[in-house]
């Protein structure tokens, strides 16, 4: 059973979640394709940021599926560093690991876990640093570095594992407005390298100019979801209408 | 360098003013005093450095699956926290050393730990287990999400431990660290009660024989005293060295 780019490079099934007493997920199921770029919007404690830690195994779902590459997520033998090579993860608080510079948080990873050889995890890392735009901050600490140099540092690390997808949770909500700027043109230039994105944005005019396909959650379901032209101009279920009047 | 001239001052210091102090000029209580001194050193060089190690290993072991690892590792620490290190030392000692015997080449029952040893082991433990404390509320301090940072990029939980849980809590817990480490310093004292020819007891072989109590009082406290300093000092410096731009309280 080998997965090949033409069957959905994350496939989600019919996925439950709850804590405790809640249950955040009841049953979500969508697939994105290889080089694919979509994205989730919905209110605030809609199960977004639960939905992309199930993705990468950050948390065990009780019922459904998730496949990446064809691999089963929640299968119990499955090799979690596998996974975690192949879905990179950046968060709303950036989480440097603020004892390291730059350009170390960069490397690690790759050091620690895939035991790479150090001079070209060096280079590489010295790229990617270049790639969002952050030469010259390589041997800065994250406690120097703005919200947005932070957050695109996060992204350079999780870009030097090589990752085939991108989970982007709210990135740019922890910034002000000059920095989304700098962070979305990052993430614009990797999805136009054909990189597979998930992204959890309030960013509507950027959902609208990237997604491939937007998905709109609520109370744990998806609600609607369709191509952006068509999803924006005639939402039809009330509570997108309402969310889309309140966020536009 | 000959320190001669030095000796000869402190003999004539006691014939000028009754100072007695033997260990500079008498060679017999200066090697004896030395001798001291320097096992002091090492004993506090030893649970310095296991004391350390126990607290990060215990703070490991605290966050294991297993409940029985927990459990033993909360029993070790109530056991150590909630008792006097003396009795400690004299249950190793006494209770213990008296199971742990072998025979030697020559027929006699002799013990398997000496009490240098001894002393080591149950100090260390001892500081250890509030070293585990102090390593835990660092543990504790590290944000949740930094952790899970580093699992999203493949690290395992011992990874994650000795790579980025570990350096943080350990910069925050260096006050606290600071703190205990220097009463386990001080703390070396009561090997005393067990005979371990450290500085004490050996200050006390030679106000027995000398008559010169008040003189050995006076050496013990400046001792410990530069011994204490030159550990807070070296540890500010290993805080600053440590010290994270833009991290942390200061
Ligand atoms: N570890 C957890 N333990 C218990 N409840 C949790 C946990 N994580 C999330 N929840 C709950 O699950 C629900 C969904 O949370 P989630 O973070 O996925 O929402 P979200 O859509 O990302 O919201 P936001 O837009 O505010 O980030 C919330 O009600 C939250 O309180
Ligand atoms: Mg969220």
């Amino acid at each position: 059973m080998s997965w090949t780019p033409k069957e959905p490079i994350v496939s989600v099934r019919d996925v439950h979640k709850r804590f405790g007493a809640v249950e955040v997920l009841k049953g979500v199921s969508f697939d994105v394709m290889k080089g694919e770029v979509i994205c989730i919007i919905g209110p605030s404690g809609s199960g977004k940021s639960t939905l992309l830690r199930c993705i990468n195994a950050l948390v065990p779902i009780e019922q459904g599926s998730i496949l990446v590459e064809g691999q089963e997520v929640h299968d119990p033998a499955l090799d979690k560093l596998a996974l975690r090579r192949k879905v990179g993860m950046v968060f709303q608080q950036y989480n440097l690991f603020p004892h390291k510079t730059a350009l170390q948080n960069v490397m690690m990873a790759p050091l620690h876990v895939l035991k790479q050889d150090k001079a070209e995890v060096e280079a590489r890392a010295r790229r990617l640093i270049k790639k969002v735009r952050l030469e010259g901050k390589e041997d800065a600490y994250p406690g120097e570095l703005s919200g947005g140099q932070q957050q695109r540092v996060a992204i350079a690390r999780s870009l030097a594992m090589s990752p085939d997808v991108m989970l982007f949770d709210e990135v740019t909500a922890a910034l002000d407005p000059e920095t989304v700027k700098e962070v979305l043109v990052t993430i614009r230039e990797l999805a136009a390298e054909g990189m597979t994105c998930l992204l959890v944005t309030h960013e509507m005019g950027f959902a609208r100019e990237l997604a491939d396909h937007i998905y709109f959650t609520d109370r744990g379901v998806i609600v609607e979801h369709g191509p952006p032209a068509e999803f924006f101009a005639n939402a039809k279920d009330p509570r997108t209408r309402q969310f889309l009047s309140q966020i536009l | 360098m000959d320190l001669q001239p030095v000796w000869d001052w402190f003999r004539w210091l006691y014939e000028a003013t009754g100072i007695k102090l033997t260990i500079f000029y008498d060679d017999f209580d200066r090697s004896r005093f030395f001798n001291g001194f320097l096992t002091s050193v090492r004993l506090m060089g030893v649970c310095l450095v296991a004391s350390v190690a126990i607290g990060i290993v215990g703070a490991w072991l605290q966050g294991a699956r297993s409940h029985l690892v927990r459990l033993v590792v909360q029993a070790y620490i109530q056991f150590f926290r909630n008792t006097p290190p003396l009795v400690q030392l004299y249950f190793f000692y006494f209770a213990l050393g008296s199971y742990l015997r072998i025979t030697n080449e020559n027929g006699l029952s002799v013990p398997l730990v000496g009490n240098f040893a001894w002393a080591a082991i149950c100090l260390s433990f001892y500081a250890g287990a509030f070293n585990v404390e102090i390593f835990r509320a660092g543990i504790e301090a590290v944000p949740r999400q930094t952790i899970e940072a580093a699992e999203s990029l493949g690290y395992s939980r011992l990874k994650a431990y000795l790579y980025v849980i570990l350096p943080l809590a350990f910069r925050i817990s260096l006050p606290a660290l600071n703190n205990n480490l220097v009463n386990l310093i001080k703390t070396t004292t009561i090997s005393y009660a067990i005979a371990v020819p450290e500085m004490l007891y050996v200050a006390n072989q030679i106000w027995s024989d000398e008559v010169n109590v008040p003189e050995m009082m006076n050496v013990l406290l400046v001792v410990y005293v530069s011994l204490v300093g030159l550990l807070v000092w070296a540890m500010s410096r290993w805080e600053r060295a440590m010290r994270v731009p833009g991290w942390g309280v200061s």
